[in-house]
């Protein structure tokens, strides 16, 4: 595979930035998966596109409006009706993604298309909630969903992974600006990037 | 203003974009009506009140969705899917119907 380039290089700092003196409220990171996937069932396949989805990863998806769930190696979320985002720390899930046939869905290989960033720490929703009009509170927006959304009218998908944990897919071409941003807002709060 | 998109919830308007009157209904294609294309061109009921309207959640999952919202007070009523055939709660009119 083609080695893949981090478009945030150039403003990747690793440390402790802004104010935090008081602690770190943020974690900043990139997650770099080596495949990101996006899955869309025709209508009426969608069931069948779930089990798909539960056979390549072994991961159980509620049927539900942005239910998610991840593993060790796998993340999956639905984003939007009858579709979903899927990574794979590994490269190549495009190909092992057979089990989702033509007479179910489609499958569109994102990898090199999206920046996956990571914001976690106990300062997450307080960040993530001054760059998009979303309510991040845990009863909203529960553990393993997820959502679409978009800042300043570029999307992005956010899954939350944790309880102070979201992993945000935004567009390549966007990544550096976004990440800048998310700098100038987690700068209040002190970050540390890593 | 806050849209409930079926799939996504509550959602800031901004991230929605509106896709015009949801009252009209276009002639078939090769009709030659010229006062039904007329209609569905131009005329506009312009209630003030509850009114039939297609929006898209262009800034989220991307559905397009029918949603009931009053003209005075941006009271939302309804919403659901576009695709999903069927008159809104309050009923629907007929596309260049004036009063
Ligand atoms: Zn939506």
């Amino acid at each position: 595979m083609v080695e893949q380039l981090s478009p945030l290089a150039a403003v990747f700092r690793p440390g402790s930035h802004g104010n935090f003196v008081d602690g770190v409220g943020v974690t900043l990171s990139e997650m770099a998966p080596g495949s990101i996937v996006q899955l869309a069932a025709w209508p009426g396949e969608e069931k069948k596109l779930i089990a798909a989805i539960t056979s390549l990863t072994g991961l159980k998806l509620a049927d539900g409006a942005g239910a998610g769930a991840a593993s060790e190696r796998h993340t999956v979320f639905g984003f939007a009706p009858g579709k979903f985002l899927l990574t794979d720390t590994a490269e190549g899930l495009v190909s092992a993604a057979g089990v989702v046939t033509p007479a179910m869905g489609t499958i569109t290989d994102l990898s090199h298309g999206r920046t996956a960033i990571r914001v976690a720490g106990p300062r997450s929703e307080w960040v993530l909630a001054k760059l998009f009009a979303v309510d991040f509170s845990l009863v909203a927006f529960p553990q393993g969903s997820g959502i679409s959304t978009a800042h300043h009218d570029i999307f992005a998908q956010i899954q939350r992974s944790g309880p102070d944990r979201f992993d945000l897919y935004v567009f390549r071409s966007f990544a550096r600006s976004f990440w800048k941003m998310l700098c100038h807002a987690s700068d209040e709060v002190g970050y540390e990037v890593r | 203003m806050l849209i409930t998109c079926p799939y996504c919830g509550p959602r800031d308007v901004s991230e929605f974009a509106y896709q015009g009157d949801g009252n009209r209904s276009r002639p078939d294609p090769s009709s030659t009506d010229l006062a039904a294309w007329n209609a569905y061109v131009y005329d506009r009921l312009n209630p003030a009140g509850a009114h039939n309207e297609i929006w898209q959640h262009a800034g989220g999952c991307r559905a397009h969705l029918a949603v009931v919202r009053d003209t005075l007070s941006h009271e939302i009523s309804s919403v659901r899917f576009a695709r999903e055939k069927g008159a809104p709660a309050h009923g629907r009119r007929k596309s260049g119907a004036k009063p």
